[in-house]
Formats: C-alpha cells, sequence, structure tokens
C-alpha cells in the first residue's frame, strides 16, 4: 500500500499525465497546436506590456497617420468591396444575359492575383510614364489632367478589384440558397424585384455580406506590396522601415501588437454586426431563384458590367504581365537568377505545405480523439494566425527564435566556450516556422472538413476489428481523405508562395523567392523586370481557384465517405466559434 | 455458463446531467439474442458502448468470456475485445471492396484461412457474387449483409449490434430480420443489440431490456415484457396500455368495466391502476351501455375504438374489422384480461 502523503495536486496531474500518455494523439495535437501558437501568444502578450518610451516615439512620428490612413483604407476598401461584390452577385444568380454562365466563374479570377501584383500592374499603367498617359498626352497634348495613380484611390481601387471576390461568393450562396417561395411571397404581399432585393434578399444575405467583407478588410490589412509601391504608409509599411530602416524590434513589435488590434477589431464588428442573426432557409434544398432575362442594352450593359470587372482586374493585368515578360525577354533583359529564386519558392512552398499537413493531420485527429477542452482551446489558438497579418506573424515568430538563440549561445559558451551565432534567426526553418504560424489553419481546416464526412462509426467499426487509433488513422483515414490532404497542401503551397511580408523580414541572408524579388523590382519601378516573377505567382494562384471552382460551382457528387477535394470556404476558417 | 456479465455500469457524461446509463446489469448465455429496446436518450446506445469499450464508464465491471474488460483498474481497449459490432449505417470502409471489407478483421490469420474464411461467410451472407464490388455499388440490404459479415468473420464472441435494421426500407425490413436471426442462430452467435422498434425486439430476441432515462426498467422475454409489465413505463412503451382506477377488495380489484381477479395479490383496500390493453376489450352494441364511442379508426383487419365510459375515462379496444358501432354509439365494456396488471395508485384519482 502507498502512503498517502503527497499533496493532493500530485494525484491529479499525475492521473492527468497517465490519462494522456494513454491517449498520445490529443496530447500531441495539443503540443503541435501550442508550438505553432507561440508567435500569436507572444503579440498578444505584448500587448498587454507596453512600452512608454517606445509609444511615446510612434506618437510623435507617426502614429496618428498610421491610424488614420488604416482607418480610410479600410472605409474605403470596405465600401468598395460590398458594392461591387454584391452587386455582381446579384446581376449573376438573378438574371440571364450574354455570357453570364462565364462570367460566374470568371469574376472570382481576381482572387488568383495577389494585390501587388495588380497593384505595380496598375502603376506601370497608369503612372505619368506609363503607356495610358503617354497616349493621351500625345493624342490631347501635355496639358491633359489625369487622376495620380499613386494615392489613396488608386490603393482602394487595385484592392477593390482584388478583393471583391471573397464578398462575391459569399453573397452569391447567400443568394442562390435563398428560396423561391421566399422571394415569391414578397412579391405577392406586392413588392417590385427591387423592393424585394432591398427588403427580402439583401437584409437575408447580410451575415454571408458582412463575413465576405470582414474577410476583404483583413487581407487589406495584411497587405505589404500594394501599399508600400503606392507609397501609402500604414502598420505593415511603418513595421517593414522599423525593422530594417532602424532596426527597432521593439517598435515593429509595438506596432504589430496595435494592427492586431485593428484585425482583432474587425474580426469583433463582424460579429457584432452580423449580431445573433442565423438566417436558415426553412426548406433546406429549396428552388433558387429563376433568374429574369435580360434583353436589348439592358442586356449589353450587364455583360459590358460583368467583362469589366473581370477585364479590369484580371485579363489586363495578366496580358501586361505577359507584354512586359516578352519584352524584358525580347531585350535580352531575362534574369539569369529567375530559375534559382522560382526553384527557392518550389523548395520553401513544397516544404512548408507537406510540414503543415503533417502537423494538420495531427492536430485534426487529436481534436476528433479527444473531448479535452484544453486541446480543443489548443487547436483554436493555433489557427488565429490566419486572422494575422504576415508582418504580425513575423515580429511573433523573432521573439521566439531570438530567445532559442540565446539558450543556444548560452550552451555552447558553457559546453564549448566561444560563440554559437545565429541558428534559429534567420533561418530557413525559422521562416517555415513563421508560414506555419499562418497558414496551419488552412491545412488544418481542409483535413478535418475532410475528417467530419468519415463518420465516428467508421473509427468505432475499425477499433472492432482489432486496429489501434494510430491504425485507424493509417488504414481507414487516410486513405479515405487523400483529396483533402492533396487540396490542403496546394493551398498552403499557394498562400506561401504568395506571401510577402512575413518573407521579407524573415528570409534568411541572400535567399530570394519570387514575391521577394518582385518586391525588389518593384520597388525600383522595374515593372518590366518583375513581370515574370510575378506571372509565376499568378499561374501557381489559379491553382486553389481551380480547386475552388470546382467544389462550389459544381454539384458535388453525393459521396457518403467523401473527403475528396474538400476545400473549407475561408469564412469557416475565420469563424470557428 | 455465463458469456457476458455487466454488473452496476454506470455513465455519467456531465456531473450535472442525470447518468446516461445507471446502474445496469445484465447476463447473457452463449448463443442468447437480448434486445434493448428503449425511446431516444434512455442509454441503450450507450450501454452498447460501454460494452464495445468505446466508452469508459464512471463504475461498473463488464466481463467477457470470462476476462475482465472493464473495472475500477482494468480498461481493454475496443480492439482488445474480440467483440463485433454492426453499425447502424454499417459504417463500410467506401474505399475497399466487399472482400476487403470483410477480411478487415482478419489481417492476424495466414492468407489462405483468411480467404477459406471470407468466402465462407460471404457465402453465409449469400453476397459470394459480388466479392469484387464496392460498398457504394450495393443495396441497402447488400450492404447491411457485408456490415455484419465483417462484423462476423473475425468470429467474436459477442456481436453488438446498434439500431441495425434502421436504415432499410420497410419491405427491406423484414426480409432483414428474418436473415439475420437465421445466421445468429445458425452460427451460435451471442448478440445484443439496440432498437426502438418493439416488434423487432420481440421478433428477433430471447430477452428484452426496457431502458428508460438510463435505468434497466424490466429484463425478461418478450411474452413476459408485454403481458406483465413491471413498471407502467414499460406498460406504456409496449403496445398500447390505458389506465383504470381501480380498488382491492375481496372478491377482487373493483373497476368501472367489472371486478378483475387479483392476480397479482395486491393488499386488499388499496387505491390501485389496473392496465388495460385494447385487445382485453370488448364492446357490445347495447343502445342502454355504459360507455359511448368517440372515434373509430378502420385500419383494414380491425377496428380501433376509444369509447368514453361513464366516469369521463377514455379507453382503447380492438374490434373485428366488421363491427358496425360508430362514434355516438352506445355500447357496453367487458374486460377479458389474460393477465391482470395493476400497479398500486401514487395519486388521489378524479
Amino acid at each position: 500500500m502507498p502512503t498517502r502523503h503527497a499533496s493532493p495536486a500530485v494525484p491529479v496531474a499525475g492521473r492527468f499525465a497517465l490519462r494522456l500518455a494513454r491517449d498520445p494523439w490529443p496530447l500531441a495535437a495539443g503540443a503541435v497546436a501550442l508550438v505553432v501558437a507561440t508567435p500569436i501568444l507572444v503579440v498578444i502578450s505584448s500587448l498587454a506590456t507596453p512600452t512608454v518610451e517606445v509609444w511615446v516615439h510612434l506618437w510623435q512620428t507617426q502614429l496618428l497617420e498610421l491610424i488614420w490612413n488604416t482607418l480610410t483604407l479600410i472605409i474605403g476598401v470596405g465600401g468598395g468591396v460590398a458594392l461591387l461584390g454584391t452587386g455582381l452577385a446579384w446581376l449573376t444568380t438573378m438574371y440571364r444575359f450574354p455570357g453570364r454562365a462565364a462570367f460566374e466563374w470568371l469574376l472570382i479570377l481576381p482572387l488568383a492575383v495577389p494585390a501587388y501584383v495588380i497593384g505595380f500592374v496598375f502603376r506601370g499603367l497608369f503612372d505619368y510614364t506609363g503607356p495610358v498617359q503617354s497616349g493621351l498626352r500625345r493624342v490631347f497634348g501635355p496639358g491633359i489632367w489625369f487622376p495620380d495613380i499613386a494615392s489613396f484611390g488608386g490603393v482602394v481601387l487595385v484592392m477593390t478589384l482584388v478583393f471583391y471576390p471573397y464578398v462575391y461568393l459569399l453573397a452569391r450562396t447567400a443568394f442562390l440558397e435563398q428560396s423561391e417561395t421566399t422571394l415569391e411571397a414578397a412579391r405577392a404581399l406586392g413588392a417590385r424585384r427591387t423592393t424585394v432585393f432591398w427588403r427580402v434578399a439583401l437584409p437575408l444575405a447580410r451575415p454571408s455580406i458582412v463575413a465576405g467583407l470582414s474577410l476583404a478588410v483583413m487581407e487589406a490589412l495584411a497587405d505589404f506590396g500594394t501599399v508600400a509601391i503606392y507609397g501609402y504608409n500604414t502598420f505593415t509599411v511603418a513595421i517593414y522601415r522599423v525593422w530594417f530602416g532602424l532596426f527597432n524590434r521593439q517598435a515593429a513589435t509595438e506596432l504589430a501588437s496595435l494592427l492586431l488590434l485593428f484585425t482583432g477589431a474587425v474580426y469583433v464588428l463582424e460579429r457584432s454586426w452580423r449580431g445573433r442573426a442565423r438566417f436558415f432557409q426553412t426548406e433546406r434544398r429549396a428552388h433558387p431563384p429563376a433568374p429574369t432575362m435580360l434583353t436589348g442594352w439592358r442586356a449589353w450593359a450587364a455583360s459590358g458590367a460583368a467583362g469589366a470587372v473581370v477585364g479590369g482586374a484580371f485579363l489586363l493585368p495578366v496580358a501586361q504581365l505577359l507584354v512586359w515578360s516578352v519584352t524584358a525577354f525580347r531585350a535580352s533583359d531575362f534574369d539569369n537568377r529567375y530559375p534559382e529564386f522560382a526553384l527557392n519558392t518550389l523548395t520553401i512552398g513544397a516544404t512548408t505545405a507537406m510540414v503543415a499537413v503533417g502537423a494538420a493531420v495531427v492536430v485534426a485527429y487529436g481534436l476528433r480523439l479527444s473531448r479535452s477542452r484544453v486541446v480543443a482551446a489548443c487547436g483554436r489558438i493555433a489557427t488565429m494566425g490566419y486572422a494575422l497579418p504576415g508582418s504580425v506573424i513575423a515580429v511573433g515568430v523573432l521573439v521566439p527564435l531570438a530567445f532559442l538563440d540565446r539558450v543556444c549561445n548560452a550552451l555552447v559558451r558553457v559546453v564549448w566556450g566561444g560563440d554559437g551565432g545565429l541558428l534559429f534567426t534567420g533561418s530557413m526553418a525559422g521562416l517555415v516556422f513563421a508560414y506555419l504560424a499562418r497558414f496551419l489553419a488552412l491545412s488544418v481546416h481542409t483535413v478535418e472538413a475532410s475528417l467530419v464526412k468519415v463518420t465516428p462509426s467508421m473509427d468505432m467499426a475499425g477499433r472492432s476489428l482489432g486496429l489501434s487509433p494510430g491504425g485507424v488513422l493509417r488504414r481507414i483515414h487516410l486513405p479515405l481523405i487523400r483529396g483533402g490532404l492533396c487540396s490542403a497542401a496546394i493551398l498552403v503551397f499557394v498562400d506561401v508562395i504568395k506571401e510577402m511580408p512575413a518573407t521579407l523580414l524573415l528570409r534568411p541572408f541572400g535567399y530570394e523567392t519570387l514575391a521577394v524579388r518582385v518586391w525588389q523590382l518593384t520597388s525600383e519601378s522595374f515593372w518590366e523586370a518583375a513581370a515574370l516573377p510575378a506571372l509565376t505567382i499568378v499561374a501557381a494562384g489559379m491553382l486553389p481557384i481551380l480547386i475552388l471552382a470546382r467544389s462550389s460551382f459544381r454539384e458535388v457528387r453525393d459521396h457518403d465517405h467523401g473527403g475528396d477535394g474538400a476545400i473549407p470556404e475561408r469564412r469557416e476558417i475565420l469563424k470557428a466559434p | 455458463m455465463i458469456l457476458l456479465s455487466i454488473a452496476h455500469l454506470t455513465k455519467r457524461f456531465s456531473p450535472h446531467d442525470l447518468p446516461a446509463l445507471d446502474d445496469f446489469s445484465l447476463d447473457a448465455e452463449p448463443g442468447e439474442i437480448i434486445a434493448l429496446l428503449g425511446p431516444s436518450g434512455s442509454g441503450k446506445t450507450t450501454a452498447l458502448r460501454l460494452i464495445a469499450g468505446f466508452e469508459k464508464p464512471d463504475a461498473g465491471v463488464v466481463v467477457i468470456s470470462g476476462k475482465t474488460m472493464t473495472d475500477r483498474k482494468t480498461f481493454v481497449p475496443p480492439e482488445g475485445r474480440g467483440v463485433g459490432m454492426v453499425f447502424q449505417e454499417y459504417a463500410l470502409f467506401p474505399h475497399l471492396t466487399v472482400e476487403e471489407n470483410v477480411a478487415f478483421g482478419l489481417r492476424a490469420l495466414d492468407p489462405g484461412t483468411r480467404g477459406h474464411r471470407v468466402h465462407g461467410m460471404l457465402e453465409t451472407v449469400g453476397l459470394t457474387p459480388f466479392a469484387g464490388r464496392y460498398p457504394h455499388e450495393l443495396s441497402g440490404g447488400q450492404q447491411q449483409r457485408v456490415a455484419l459479415a465483417r462484423a462476423l468473420a473475425p468470429r467474436p464472441a459477442l456481436l453488438l449490434l446498434d439500431e441495425p435494421f434502421s436504415n432499410l426500407d420497410a419491405d427491406m425490413m423484414v426480409q432483414m430480420h428474418l436473415e439475420v436471426y437465421t445466421i445468429l442462430r445458425e452460427l451460435g452467435t451471442t448478440a445484443i443489440f439496440v432498437t426502438h422498434d418493439q416488434e423487432e425486439a420481440f421478433m428477433i430476441a430471447d430477452r428484452v431490456g426496457i431502458l428508460n432515462q438510463g435505468r434497466l426498467e424490466q429484463l425478461g422475454s418478450p411474452e413476459e415484457i408485454y403481458h406483465r409489465p413491471a413498471t407502467r413505463f414499460v406498460a406504456r412503451f409496449v403496445g398500447k396500455a390505458d389506465f383504470l382506477p381501480g380498488r382491492v377488495t375481496d372478491e377482487g380489484i373493483a373497476t368501472e368495466i367489472g371486478t378483475l381477479p387479483n392476480t397479482p395479490g395486491l393488499p386488499g383496500g388499496a387505491q390501485v391502476e389496473v392496465m388495460i390493453r385494447p385487445d382485453h376489450i370488448e364492446l357490445i352494441p347495447d343502445p342502454m351501455g355504459s360507455a359511448m364511442v368517440v372515434t373509430r379508426q378502420f385500419r383494414g383487419p380491425d377496428n380501433l375504438l376509444v369509447v368514453q365510459l361513464r366516469s369521463g375515462a377514455t379507453i382503447h379496444s380492438h374490434q373485428p374489422s366488421t363491427l358496425t358501432l360508430h362514434p355516438g354509439d352506445r355500447a357496453k365494456v367487458v374486460a377479458r384480461p389474460t393477465h391482470v396488471v395493476a400497479f398500486l395508485a401514487t395519486r388521489p384519482w378524479l
């Protein structure tokens, strides 16, 4: 008989440890989630421990400008995407006009193009020295007035064109899910079509529109490339400058925490704006409303409007990139190091994708097996990174890495003497870690969405036929969710390729990816040279759009096991309750 | 000999709620088929999951074939219990063929024995021609047979079935009841199955356990359950039952529809409620009768009538389909119970 003299806390902790040792999956999931969540927790905790001198300095120099610029950006881009996204969604779901079927999916193409790419293309096109203004001057003489593209208006235009698809996609789904009978009921009560839109359809779609809006605004807050090229000073630009210009990491951290505050505010606003409204239609498989046929000039106006958006936000920039690439090539201006950047990009993208999918399988499977609230909370925190701008994550990654370096150095000094140098800071591992913190949500939610479709009785069947939990994962789940794993890998891969600020801030010295190259060249206005790397990024960006188009525009096959190509809407990603 | 022994099994999912399963005890003999019957939320599926090892109980003991699976110190995980399971939605592995599904639990066997076992099993369930098909290429009944074959292939000592027939349409269900019954009997498998359908339970099981709010209210043969319900809940849940107030006298139990023999042996003078089944009530058309027909449902083979007694109480009665009583008609009520079931009154009647 063991004597009982330990404090009561010890047996409790012991029992907890024992339980976890017996169920290693939840333990592993919690551990992975916690590690990935470190950068997020670091930035959040720095909010709670402000450094007064730094704040005073920021206040005296640029804080007011930053806040004002950020607020106006939110309002400008928010208003733009709400109008454009909702309008286009209503147009393509409620009316028939030439090319509607094609426009329906063409309109999501701008999602493939990072904002900084459209940004520099527009800058190159519409600048004073660009082809548009030069052409106008040739025709109308030198005195002709043209709005300055490198301005607030320019930034809002670019971001609206790039981010409206978030609102468009969610509003479109919302309109399609509205049952025809609801709208018919309104018309039977005497409402005209426009009245139906304002008084029934729009209020019903509001939660979706607001969700799309918040996604677009968060992307706008996270953007670094566009605002930097356009000389519009926001938090991401300021973080980059105090980091590299002043080497003031403390100020960078404080700025990052303020940016985090803005992101958090958008999130909270979105939640409260959506309110308790959960607008379920009573009939789940209701008939979508029948579209009205447009005729005459109205039909062509509708096609023209949709065409102008697709043209301006996708076709024109891509065409211009092609032209520039060819010009650069002809002028034997071809960047000899292009294959190196492409290979670097491919390597880091693929590495991160594999790590992220592996981590996601551990986290998602652990969450599935565990009823523990602690594990669930860890999972939630670890997937919050997706809502945070890359600049914030980068700052958050640096602190734990620098700590590890100090620990290593101390060890080296004690054991061998001498200096250990920087092992983690500015390493590939550090960069992958940052991407993981930012994009783990993508893979976790995709894997979870696939796993959910495997009924729990499948697990039980496997267990009752003699498999351990690991065996169930290997022999039942993984074969079933292969498609979902591929989707998850592609999504992470592409987002890593597109990610600019985190790469810039954390990359190993001299390590250049396509996005880094685009930044280097565009910040010095070498539009033509930047075209080829940018085009490569856009081509990669098409991959998830194709997956998205497949899952959201084609009737999903009725498979009870599912798991192939499941892609979670970004809305779900940000909205884990 | 006892194959499965469960004692005082208790499971509480949240400290604030009633236990999902409360002090559940049951012994099963080899080859016995036991049905757990109850409304949804009564704890029957929890009982199954505790036996299979998918949940850990808060208290209680599970012993299968003499081996302790669950007690205060022991917990054998599901894969170590040798218990087969058939699920409501079958849970066939969609990425494997019928043959591979059935072979799934036989990895420990050498390939020859395994192939032999799989083919024997497929023959038993009549699916030999479908061995190479994938689950989604099969009908509901065929999927069910694959699920059964897969669960039985490792020759489990005990088979658990969780609402196995509820996903089938009515015709297929009747056929599968018979097939599953025949197969289980043929193999002599001990089985526990969960259902909310009393006809199914009565048809297949040797013994039926009635669960209500986590408690086992009665365990007995189908006849016992139907004719001698131990509690009001069982009486109401199994078949239709009306209750009439009565008083125990020297002659028997005096009720509004006559004096019934005091076979339960209730104490004299007690106030009781007597259970009346519709098939125990005969109605004789009589303009001076004490009861009045309230509604009549013609159901083809018979009529279900509701009559109101003088006291205002209503009771149900099954009558032949040729009966010509209509709402508003009066009739004389004659009670012919095969077994008299009465419970002591818990509250004063009107």
